[in-house]
Parts: structure tokens; sequence; C-alpha cells
């Protein structure tokens, strides 16, 4: 047993060794003088001229607030069509085009990006033809694909989380006469609303970084950062890109350690008022 | 009477509306393409109906596919995807089990921060995680800086730009996905019938192959065909880390199309593509399905 144990134990010190290494060095490096990136000038450095660099590329601010904005639009619009098709899936039993709608919504997480993009751009070229929109690639374009494969990842998300609920709180609130439209706002809406809100976040942050696809769909002047970093890195390092994904593990990890701690309070005071509750009816 | 919808083939609908338009059609027009010749105009193929003499006449050529499957360059980039693939998904399982094995057995504390942890690269840029990799991997990088100071190596290894690379590459950023699904299969494990095969004597590495293997193939498929299936497909970790000499299928197809604006054959690949992975995303379908069925 014990020997399992240290095996086991082992693996995982070295599993997460390997998955942090390179995002440390990227912030090293991103404080480095040198040009050469992996090799460390300690004569002047730690130095924050990349960072600096940064903020007056005007290249990489523009396509990163055009990514903000596709993904903020995205990112809610998949939500609420990702909502819909993971209620219809987990509340409504069997339904024409039930099977269509189960077997269409994973699909775009397990399909290979390059033929996603491919068939999405021919897409937007054939309609471009047969009715003259989209005239063009551009944010549009961009924002529609996204949407369509982060609609999946909500789908999911909700519809697990909605098999997980029984049904009969929402009957208890049928049969005292409320109307659908009230029982979705009143019950299931709350309860769903933690999947909402991480489906939100995935499909913002998957938005925020695909590359790929957007490439297809993308047009000339709506580069994404995704698209612009690619451009820079595809030969060779750039130290302004470590200051860069500096800043985004930064901001990654602050909203993670931001989630966890109010989840936690949540936690301890649900516990709390659980505790009260039971005082209450034991007096 | 006008038909007017209710709410609930409203909430239905509108997804299967938009995934139709934006799913199924657009692979209807690949596979339509697939079948085009190439020519010098605005679309760049044939149409699907030409008329001559006022006569319609269905034009469908093979001539995308016949030059794929005659093509060495193609026929070899194919099953060099196939081969990355599959070798990867056996690595990420190696190191992934273990892993997903330690996380299951440890403190349910423990248990949330390491999940956390495994989780946290996953929302940082996919594409800086595997850029991170070219300056571990380069010539005057910080692995053979390392191995030069320690003195294990004399001269630099050539790490970038070969096979090794790409394995790393893939390995490193679908490694959560193969450690979640095994995570989720290990932990329900019933740990009582593990103290009941030590109590009858057997040894923990019977123990393990008799009983906890067998029980987490679920997961072993799950986590195999998350890695698998995107990891044909890849393009952007064989392009910044891979060989020059030998592309993947994904890179052959935005060649295909960017470079060469050979819509056909680009459309041809995509389907090839497809037809590759159709199994493996049916059998992924299958066991997401069935897994929330017995959620319920």
């Amino acid at each position: 047993m014990r020997a399992r144990g240290l095996f086991s134990r082992t693996m995982l010190v070295l599993g997460l060794v390997f998955l942090y290494v390179p995002i440390l060095s990227m912030i090293v490096f991103s404080f480095n003088n040198s040009r050469l990136v992996t090799v460390w000038d300690a004569a002047h450095s730690p130095t924050l001229k990349w960072y600096a660099a940064l903020v007056n590329n005007q290249q990489i601010l523009s396509a990163a607030w055009l990514s903000i904005r596709i993904a903020l639009i995205s990112a809610s619009v998949a939500v609420v069509l990702g909502t819909l098709a993971g209620m219809a899936l987990a509340r409504f039993g069997a339904f024409r085009g039930r099977t269509l709608l189960a077997g269409m919504t994973p699909a775009p997480i397990v399909m290979p990006e390059v033929v996603t993009g491919l068939s999405l751009l021919l897409l937007f070229v054939t309609l471009g033809q047969l009715i003259g929109w989209p005239r063009g690639m551009g944010a549009v374009t961009i924002a529609l694909a996204h949407i369509t494969f982060c609609m999946a990842y909500v789908t999911v998300v909700v519809q697990s989380r909605l098999v997980g609920f029984d049904e009969s709180l929402e009957e208890a609130a049928m049969d005292l006469g409320a109307r659908p439209v009230r029982v979705f706002l009143r019950i299931t809406l709350p309860l769903i609303l933690p999947a909402i809100a991480s489906g939100w976040l995935l499909a913002f942050t998957l938005s925020w970084d695909d590359l790929v696809i957007t490439q297809f769909v993308a047009g000339p002047g709506s580069s994404t950062l995704p698209m612009v970093i690619f451009s820079k890195v595809r030969f060779g390092v750039t130290p302004d890109v470590n200051a860069l994904a500096t800043i985004m593990v930064l901001i990654v990890a602050t909203g993670i350690a931001l989630s966890t701690v109010w989840m936690r309070y949540r936690e301890r005071r649900r516990e709390r008022d659980l505790q009260l509750a039971a005082a209450a009816n034991w007096r | 009477m006008r038909w007017r919808p209710s709410g609930r083939q409203l909430i239905a609908g509108i997804p299967i509306l938009w995934l139709l338009v934006l799913f199924l059609i657009p692979f209807l027009i690949v596979f339509r393409i697939s079948f085009a010749e190439v020519r010098l105009a605005i679309p760049p193929y044939t149409p699907l109906i030409s008329w001559q003499h006022g006569v319609p006449s269905l034009e469908l050529h093979g001539a995308a596919y016949a030059f794929l499957f005659t093509d060495p360059l193609y026929v070899s980039s194919y099953l060099y995807s196939l081969k990355v693939a599959a070798f990867s998904t056996l690595c990420c399982l190696l190191i992934g089990y273990p892993m997903a094995y330690a996380i299951a057995r440890s403190g349910a504390a423990a248990r949330a921060v390491l999940l956390m942890l495994i989780v946290l690269p996953f929302w940082t840029s996919f594409l800086l995680r595997v850029y991170a990799w070219i300056g571990l991997l380069k010539n005057n990088g910080v692995i053979n800086n390392v191995l030069l100071y320690l003195g294990v190596i004399h001269h630099p290894l050539a790490l970038l730009q070969t096979d090794f690379a790409v394995y790393v590459g893939i390995v490193y950023s679908y490694l959560p996905f193969m450690i979640l699904p095994l995570y989720a299969n290990l932990e329900k494990h019933d740990v009582t019938l593990l103290e009941a095969a030590a109590d009858l004597g057997a040894r923990p590495w019977r123990a393990f192959l008799a009983i906890t293997l067998p029980q987490s193939f679920p997961g072993i498929i799950a986590g195999s065909l998350l890695v698998f299936i995107p990891a044909v497909g890849e393009y952007v970790i064989p392009t910044l880390l891979g060989r020059t000499d030998q592309i993947m299928i994904g890179r052959v197809l935005s060649d295909e199309f960017f470079e060469n604006r050979d819509w056909p054959v680009a459309s041809a690949v995509a389907i090839l593509i497809l037809l590759l992975l159709v199994i493996p995303i049916m059998l992924f379908q299958r066991l997401e399905q069935r897994e929330l069925e017995a959620a319920r």
C-alpha cells in the first residue's frame, strides 16, 4: 500500500512541476533585460522595460481591445443559447428534434478546430454570394463562430447542473399555479445560476483564447490578440510576449483566488444558516 | 389558424436552428465543395450544377480525393498525425493516471487545491503556454543552458523542431483533459473492495490490476478520446514546436486553403479528418450521454 501511494504521489508532484515550470519561466524572463529572452542578464535585471514596451504597443493594445469586445459578446450570446439548449435537453423529455440537438450540441467541442474554421468560413462565403450578407470577414463573423463553439460548452455545463437537480421544486411551483416563466425566474434560474456563471467565464476564456477558428473567419483589419501573438512568436521568441503572458496569468490567478474566497464565504454562511435553523427547530 | 410556437418549441427551436445554420449546413457545404474542381474564379471552384445548352448537369468530381490519395506527401502527413496523436495520448495516460489516482486518494481539502492546480493552466492562454516551450527547448534555451551548466552535455541538444517537442507540447496542453475524467472516475471507487482484497492477502499491485484498473476503464476511454481527437487535427503546437520537413494534417488543410487557394482539396482534407475521427467522436458522445443519464 505504502509503495504505491509513494509512486503516484511522486508522479503528481513531478506532473505539477511539468505544468508550472513553463509558466514560471515566462514570468521570470519577462523581467529579463536581455533581448535573447532565455539568457539571464544579471547586471541589468530585473527590469520592467518589456512591460513599458507592451503598454506602448498600439497593435497589441487594439488587438486586445477587439478580443475583449468579441469575447464579451460571444460569451453573453452563447450563455443564452446554451442555457436554452441545456434546459431543453435536461427537462423536456422526448421531443421532436431532441436527437438532432443532443447529437449536435457536443460536436463543436470535439471537432478539430481546423475543420470547424474551414466549414464556417465556407458558410460565410456561400451566404455572402447567396444573400449578400456577410459582406466580408471581420468582427461579426468571428463573433458568430465563437458563439457557436462556446455555446456547446455552456450547454454541457448547464445540462449537467440541471440533471443533478430533481424536478420536484419546479413541479411543486407549477402545482401551486405558478406560470412557466415565473417558475423559471424564481426556481430554475437561481438553481442553475452558478452553472450559468461558470459557463459564461468558460465561454469568455475560450473566445478570448481562440486562434485557429478565428484565423479562418477573420478579415483584413480584424486581428485578435491571439492572431497578433501568433504572428509575432511564429518566427521566434519576443520578450514583450513574456510580459503579456505574466499579466494574463496574474489576472487569471487573481480571479480564481477571489472566486474561491467568495465560494468559501458563501459555504460558511450557508452552514451557519443551517445551524441556526436547526437550533430554532430544536427549541 | 396560424401556427404559433409554444414556449417549449421556442426554447428548443432557437438553439436547434442556430446549430443547423452554423454547424450542420457548413459541413454539407464542405462536403459539396470537396467534390468540386478548382478553377480561377470567384468562388474558386466549379458550381454543383452547370447548364449546357439549357440542360442542367450535375458536376461531381473526385479529383481532390484522387489527388490526396496519390500524393505521398498527404498520405504521410495523415499517418504522421495518427502516430503523433496516438503516442501523445499514451504519454498523457501514463503520466495522468498516477496523478489522478493520487488526487482521488488525498484528503478533501488537499483534493480541492490539487484540482485547482490542474485546472488553473487551462484558464491561461493555450497559445502562450505553447510559446513558453520555445523558450525552454531552443538551442540556447533554459533546458540546454541548465544541462550545459550541470555538465550533463557539452553541446546543446536540438530539442526544438523535433517530434519530441511536439509530444511535449501536446502532452503539456492536454494533460488536464486526461486527468479530469480519470479523477471523476477514480474518486467514485469503493475503497472497501481494495481493503477486502488486502485482507484476503492480495498484494497492492495485484489488487490494483484486478479491481481499480478495470473499474476505471470508462475514465481511461473518456480521457484518451479527449486527448486523441483534438491532437489529430492539432495546428498550433506542430507549427510552433514541430519539424519543418513533416507537417501534420491540420497544417495541410490550412496551407491548402490559405497558401494554395485550393478550396476543393482543403475541403477533401477536412472530410478525411472527419472520417478518421467519426468513430472516436461518436464513442465520446455516447459516453458523455451515458454519464448524464447516470446522474439522473
